[in-house]
């Protein structure tokens, strides 16, 4: 039991709970609220392999943008509490159930190939340069955003003030 | 983990003193234990810092809105009205703390203290101060995302005000909220862009190696013509980001009664404004350290780490009082001008300077203009 196995399970356990809260909770708002804690948790497990820029990454684009994107729209929808139907949750619990044997089918088969890891050493350096290096990740890091910039665009033209046709 | 900061390895030091006290040294306690006890103990002194620099910046703010409006301001309790705030710290405290009845209890009682915390966390990756015999910056963790990890943190924040508008069960509380989603998650992205000039010239997240590079008086304001505007550019947005007066729509007292803390008495509130002093001096510390030289005066101090110190929270006093001379003389912005400055001129504008700044450290602009006007 080292200091990396508490924090993973630490942050494994707000994970796992928050999550639970966002499927089971009759209210939208409280769902939507759990999801950051699930965020939360997420980043934390980051941090626990090593990836400190995902995790800074994951807090500042699921948790700055996307969450209050997310409550924005939640809460401008009527916040009615969902009903509890026994066939719809027969169903999911169907889906669920498959998915989750599925699941556990890959994890006993995969083959796992493991080692000792070192002390997580700053991983952002190295991002940096294989993003931008022309043998490394350079053509796709330009391509993607370039669909960033296409999708913005879109955005602002969905969303533009149309003219009153009479 | 303790070799990478001063204030850190500095506690674990005081710990150790502490249990030889009692004839025990520090390696008695596992790793995890040490780590985490430093680790609150740091938070601990930092929470205290802040809240005692809130003590004082009430009182400032209260002293020059009064000057501002031809009044005297606080002057009764104490010393020029200096504990007047400590007064008013405990009526707040005795204050009952009431729940709405149709408030959700968790979220209500939750949104406070996430939304200090947020801020909070951020001034561990702030460097207070240089340490010249180490060559180290000294900061709580110097970690390399630096700023990224800042701004992220940060943005909890947000999360944290509409769950106290939304938990408040209040439909004046509920605009609030929704104006602090729309206005900061805008001017996030001048804010964003104007941050990314300083990490360019020096080259590296962390603000320890912006103190650093920024030694002997070469500043980053001065080096190249673009920096004046970026700097403008990032005290706009950091207002806007801290609800400051133009910018303070989501508590707006005039149409919204009190905005997102409509609901909220004694400790609750003065959470909620806490934070509100805590973001105003983070954005001036950031400000202080990537534009103005950290500690830095002109290489003046020396070698004192202390004198230092002295000098950035100067430099952090001078950025507050301006906060608060421009909240006392300008008007509230509408919320359709927050959002058409937001994107239509400073988002623009920051692209735009971050662009120029790019071409004049490629082409190396600073060396060929100081050899043309050398040669003439």
């Amino acid at each position: 039991m080292t200091a990396a196995h508490i924090a993973f399970a630490a942050f494994a356990l707000i994970t796992v709970v928050s999550a639970f809260v966002v499927a089971s909770h009759r209210s939208i708002v409280h769902s939507a609220f759990g999801l950051f804690f699930t965020f939360f948790g997420v980043a934390g497990l980051y941090l626990t392999l090593g990836a400190d820029f995902v995790m800074a990454a994951q807090i500042l684009i699921y948790v700055g943008g996307i969450m209050v994107l997310l409550l924005f729209g939640v809460m401008l929808t009527p916040s009615r509490r969902s009903d509890f139907v026994p066939a719809r949750f027969l169903r999911a619990l169907t889906l669920g159930a498959i998915v989750l044997v599925g699941l556990l089918w890959v994890l006993k088969n995969a083959h796992w190939a493991t080692q000792e890891l070192a002390s997580p050493e700053s991983t952002i350096d190295e991002i940096g340069r294989q993003l931008l290096t022309r043998e490394q990740y350079l053509l796709p890091f330009e391509v993607v955003s370039v669909l960033l910039l296409a999708a913005l665009i879109g955005a602002a033209y969905l969303a533009r003030r149309r003219k009153i046709v009479d | 983990m303790f070799e990478q900061s001063i204030i850190l390895s500095a506690i674990r030091d005081a710990i150790d003193w502490v249990l030889g006290l009692v004839g025990q040294d520090i390696s008695i306690l596992p790793l995890p234990v040490q780590v985490v006890l430093c680790g609150l103990i740091a938070a601990g002194g930092l929470m205290g810092a802040i809240a005692f620099a809130v003590l004082i910046y009430v009182w400032m703010e209260r002293r020059i809105a009064g000057r501002m409006q031809a009044r005297r301001g606080p002057n009764r309790v104490g010393p020029y009205g200096l504990l007047q705030t400590v007064a008013d710290t405990f009526k707040l405290l005795r204050k009952e703390d009431i729940i709405p009845t149709g408030a959700n209890r968790i979220l209500f009682a939750f949104a406070p203290m996430l939304v200090l915390a947020g801020v909070v966390a951020a001034f561990a990756a702030i460097p207070i101060s240089w340490d010249a015999d180490k060559g180290e910056p000294i900061m709580i963790a110097d970690i390399d995302l630096g700023i990224f990890l800042i701004t992220a943190i940060v943005a909890t924040e947000v999360i944290g005000v509409i769950m106290a508008g939304w938990a408040s069960n209040n439909k004046w509380s509920l605009y609030g909220a929704m104006r602090e989603a729309a206005q900061v998650v805008s001017y996030e992205i001048p804010l964003g862009l104007s941050l990314l000039v300083p990490v360019l010239i020096v080259g590296d997240l962390s603000l320890g190696a912006a103190t650093e590079d920024q030694l002997g008086g070469n500043w980053l304001i001065w080096r190249n013509p673009f920096m004046w505007a970026v700097f403008f550019i990032f005290y706009v947005a950091g207002l806007a980001n801290c609800k400051r007066a133009p910018f303070d729509l989501p508590e707006a007292e005039s149409e919204l009664v009190a905005g997102f803390h409509t609901e909220y008495s004694g400790l609750r509130f003065s959470f909620f404004f806490m934070e509100e002093y805590a973001s105003m001096t983070l954005i001036s510390a950031i400000g202080a350290i990537y534009f103005f030289g950290a500690g830095d005066l002109f290489g003046l101090q020396g070698s004192s780490s202390l004198i230092m110190f002295g000098v950035l929270l100067f430099k952090i006093l001078v950025s507050i009082f301006v906060m608060m001379w421009i909240r006392w003389t300008l008007p509230r912005l509408r919320i359709d001008q927050v959002m058409t400055l937001g994107y239509k001129v400073l988002t623009p504008i920051a692209f735009f300077l971050l662009l120029g700044v790019t071409v004049w450290d490629l082409y190396d602009l600073n060396d060929k203009l100081w050899e043309l006007f050398s040669r003439s």
